[in-house]
């Protein structure tokens, strides 16, 4: 068999038990088994079930992200391991928190810049903002790229969240 | 009685009775004495008290493997569960169900570095299949219940469940989970029918098959075995087996090639290097298989059967993975077979055996007994002559005598071969013997061993005399940790940067000291008669022999190399020199 070995990124959504040290055995297998891990969101989202969601953005070969996927699997607190990016379409967003300081014109441009943007102002003092701003990782890294010459000092991302298109549920 | 409450310890008793645990393994400490007050309380579970935690999983690994039940381990919290750690690696390296109970400082105390605190959970994670930390006593029965579901479901491994002391204490009613699953894991047994069918009918069309098995044929059961055996009558195909498969099929069937690998057979790395078709069935092309994986049987189709969907593709990528129990799997493969009518291409595998045939002649295990030093080859050899009669468990420690065990040593049946694959522990093998004997006390149990192995947890000879174990322990003694002065020949330019042990202690003298029987051959006509003196004597026996110190293990595929670009002997290696790519694999 030929195997491929361009690098790929993909998003992975894993349902898991809300137990203690679950988060622990993901990260673990990451770090153990040398697989990369680009960002990870996780959260509770069935609180009736004790049920969390954990997005994973990952980068590797073909045949390294069918491992993870199937090491994921093998986890037991793990429900499933689904693969975003394969299967089917699905949207994906990511949420920042951009702080900018500074003032007169460079302050008026970092607003003008965020107007065009979508990002909102959620946090004001006369010589800084905060922006929350949410979209594709792309986008944000353009705005806070475009932030830096205008006074940025902080910023804090949630990482990628992902659900897949149409009706049908993990 | 069912609506009593009973303490956490009465509790685990209880559950571990309910599972069928016999006996278990273990060590006192602070953490844990309520347990052990509560199995002082009872009759119906026997508790062998090892000499070093790290023993303790060893034989639960050997009292596993030999019974196919769980292994059963106690220890304390901190150096206890510490301790434990290299036998839980080994377990999970070679798929042995285990469940370790570790004990645990108070859950008050968690986290502010109490007295023999360590994090176990946390230490272990990596180690083991799965664990658990018990922080209310309502989980606590069907903690119990779940850990030996999870350890022997699916692809087995070692369970660890963590008991603060306070659960072991605390009081609460116990509800038998006997029959509980896991409320989401559920390992895939059976196979669609068509993956099925398609395997088949590519094994019906291959011109020179072979069977790759491994110690997943054993871990499914004695039956797998069997079925096994009629799949590889019905195609025709030569097998060869992988050092954890030994004994999946009979090691003496002339459609056996014996061990495959670094130190298999010509024939059988030269037929995976030809194969136009290899059926891996519970098998993980590990490293020591497959050599340089660009060069690994190039021209073959590839089945893949494992209950373990992360063994498929790992390393090879394979035309045909089928995810399922192998004996379930070989079930379903045999009577399709049947009811297609399939039959194997005979004239393309009466070329293939013609072919296999002449790397036979080529006979890699020859070597030359003559004279007075005992060759470790001949006393292996020998060994397996004069027990292969009995009813016999072999073990081994880590080192050229496992390969030349491996190699000599011919099993019948599964079971019967307890050795540390995947993890290569040295100091497996006495423990894990004495395990084997605890599950089979009428049976001869032999260690092959070496002496730096040996001495790596000789202290359980002492717990081999309290509960009459009378194991055997086959020391093929060269004074060098011979497979290391073996590489540091092929690859450091014979520096044998300590590898010679200076100062062994009389071996004859130390079985003496430990009430066991200690007997030594210096010479080759000593061999037959130690050996039978070994065997005769009803109680644990350790045997010195003096073999020849610089013989090496043959055949070999050094690291870095392919499968056809084997070793035969010394003459081989002086003209080949090792890759520098091979120099930094292991």
């Amino acid at each position: 068999m030929v195997v491929e070995t361009a690098v790929e990124r993909h998003t992975i959504a894993v349902l898991v038990d809300n137990e203690a040290g679950v988060l622990a055995r993901v990260i673990g297998l990451f770090s153990g088994r040398g697989y990369n891990i680009e960002s990870l969101t996780v959260a509770e989202t069935d609180a009736a079930d004790a049920i969390s969601r954990i997005t994973i953005v990952t980068s590797g070969t073909p045949m390294v992200i069918e491992q993870i996927k199937a090491q994921l699997s093998r986890l037991v607190p793990i429900h499933r391991v689904i693969d975003l990016t394969t299967e089917g379409a699905s949207v994906e967003r990511e949420l920042a928190l951009v702080k900018v300081a500074g003032k007169g014109n460079k302050r008026v441009e970092a607003l003008r810049i965020a107007d065009i943007f979508r990002a909102r102002a959620i946090d004001s003092t006369n010589e800084s903002f905060v922006f929350e701003i949410s979209g594709s990782t792309e986008k944000l890294n353009a705005f806070i790229d475009l932030m830096v010459p205008l006074g940025l000092v902080d910023v804090s991302r949630t990482g990628v969240v992902a659900i897949a298109r149409g009706k049908s549920a993990l | 009685m069912a609506d009593q409450k009973m303490t956490g310890s009465e509790i685990i008793i209880k559950a571990l009775i309910n599972e069928g645990v016999d006996t278990v393994f273990g060590y006192p400490g602070g953490a844990v004495l309520p347990i052990y007050d509560a199995i002082f309380q009872q009759n119906q579970l026997k508790h062998i008290l090892v000499r070093q935690e790290g023993g303790a999983v060893h034989m639960a690994e050997g009292y596993a493997r030999s019974t196919g039940k769980v292994g059963v381990v106690l220890v304390t919290s901190g150096p206890g569960a510490t301790n434990a750690v290299t036998g839980l690696t080994d377990a999970l390296m070679d798929s042995i169900p285990v469940v370790c109970l570790t004990g645990q400082v108070p859950t008050h105390l968690i986290g502010n570095d109490a007295f023999q605190e360590a994090d176990t959970t946390g230490i272990t994670r990596p180690c083991t299949k799965h664990n658990y930390l018990v922080k209310d006593i309502r989980d606590l029965s069907r903690v119990m219940h779940e850990a030996f579901y999870v350890a022997r479901s699916g692809r087995p491994g070692p369970v660890v469940i963590d008991l603060p002391k306070d659960i072991l204490m605390a009081e609460e009613m116990y509800v038998d989970h006997g029959k509980v699953e896991h409320k989401t894991y559920r390992p895939r047994l059976k196979a669609e029918t068509n993956e099925i069918k398609k395997a088949v009918a590519m094994i019906a069309a291959a011109k020179k098959p072979i069977f790759y098995c491994g110690g997943g044929v054993v871990n499914s059961g004695g039956n797998a075995s069997k079925l096994l055996g009629r799949l590889i009558k019905l195609t025709g195909a030569p097998v060869t087996l992988t050092l954890m498969g030994l004994g999946a099929y009979p090691g003496s069937d002339k459609q056996s090639l014996g061990m495959l690998g670094m130190h298999g057979t010509y024939e059988a790395n030269l037929a995976m290097h030809d194969a136009d078709l290899i059926v891996a069935i519970g098998s993980r092309f590990d490293d020591r298989v497959t050599g340089r994986l660009a060069d690994f049987s190039p021209n073959s189709k590839k089945i893949h059967i494992d209950i373990d969907p992360s063994s498929i593709n790992k390393t090879v990528a394979v035309d045909l993975p089928i995810v399922g129990d192998v004996g379930t799997i070989l079930d379903q493969m045999l009577r399709v077979w049947k009811a297609k009518g399939h039959k194997a291409n005979q004239k393309a595998l009466k070329a293939w055996w013609t072919q296999i045939e002449e790397w036979r002649t080529r006979d890699c295990l020859k070597y030359n007994q003559s004279g007075p030093i005992i060759k470790p080859q001949h006393a292996i050899q020998r060994l397996y002559e004069m027990t292969k009669d009995h009813d016999c468990y072999i073990t081994t420690e880590v080192g050229q005598h496992q390969m030349w065990a491996a190699q000599y040593y011919k099993f019948e049946e599964p079971h019967r071969w307890m050795t540390s694959g995947g993890l290569g522990t040295m100091g497996y093998g006495l423990p894990a013997a004495i395990g084997v004997q605890i599950a089979h006390p009428e049976s001869l149990v032999i260690d092959i061993s070496g002496e730096a192995s040996f001495m790596m947890n000789m202290q359980e000879m002492s717990t081999a005399v309290q509960y009459r174990a009378p194991v055997k322990v086959f020391v093929t003694n060269n004074q060098y940790m011979g497979m290391i002065r073996q590489w540091q020949e092929l690859l450091h330019g014979g520096r044998y940067s300590e590898s010679y042990t200076d100062a062994l202690p009389d071996l004859v003298k130390l079985a003496e000291a430990c009430q066991w029987v200690g007997l030594r051959a210096e010479n080759a006509d000593e061999l037959d008669d130690v050996i039978q003196e070994m065997i005769t004597i009803d109680r644990p026996v350790l045997a010195d022999i003096r073999v020849d110190q610089t013989e090496n293990c043959f055949p070999m595929i050094p690291s870095g190399a392919a499968h056809n670009e084997m070793l035969l002997g010394p003459a081989d290696e002086a003209k080949r020199p090792v890759s520098e790519e091979g120099m930094v694999l292991v």
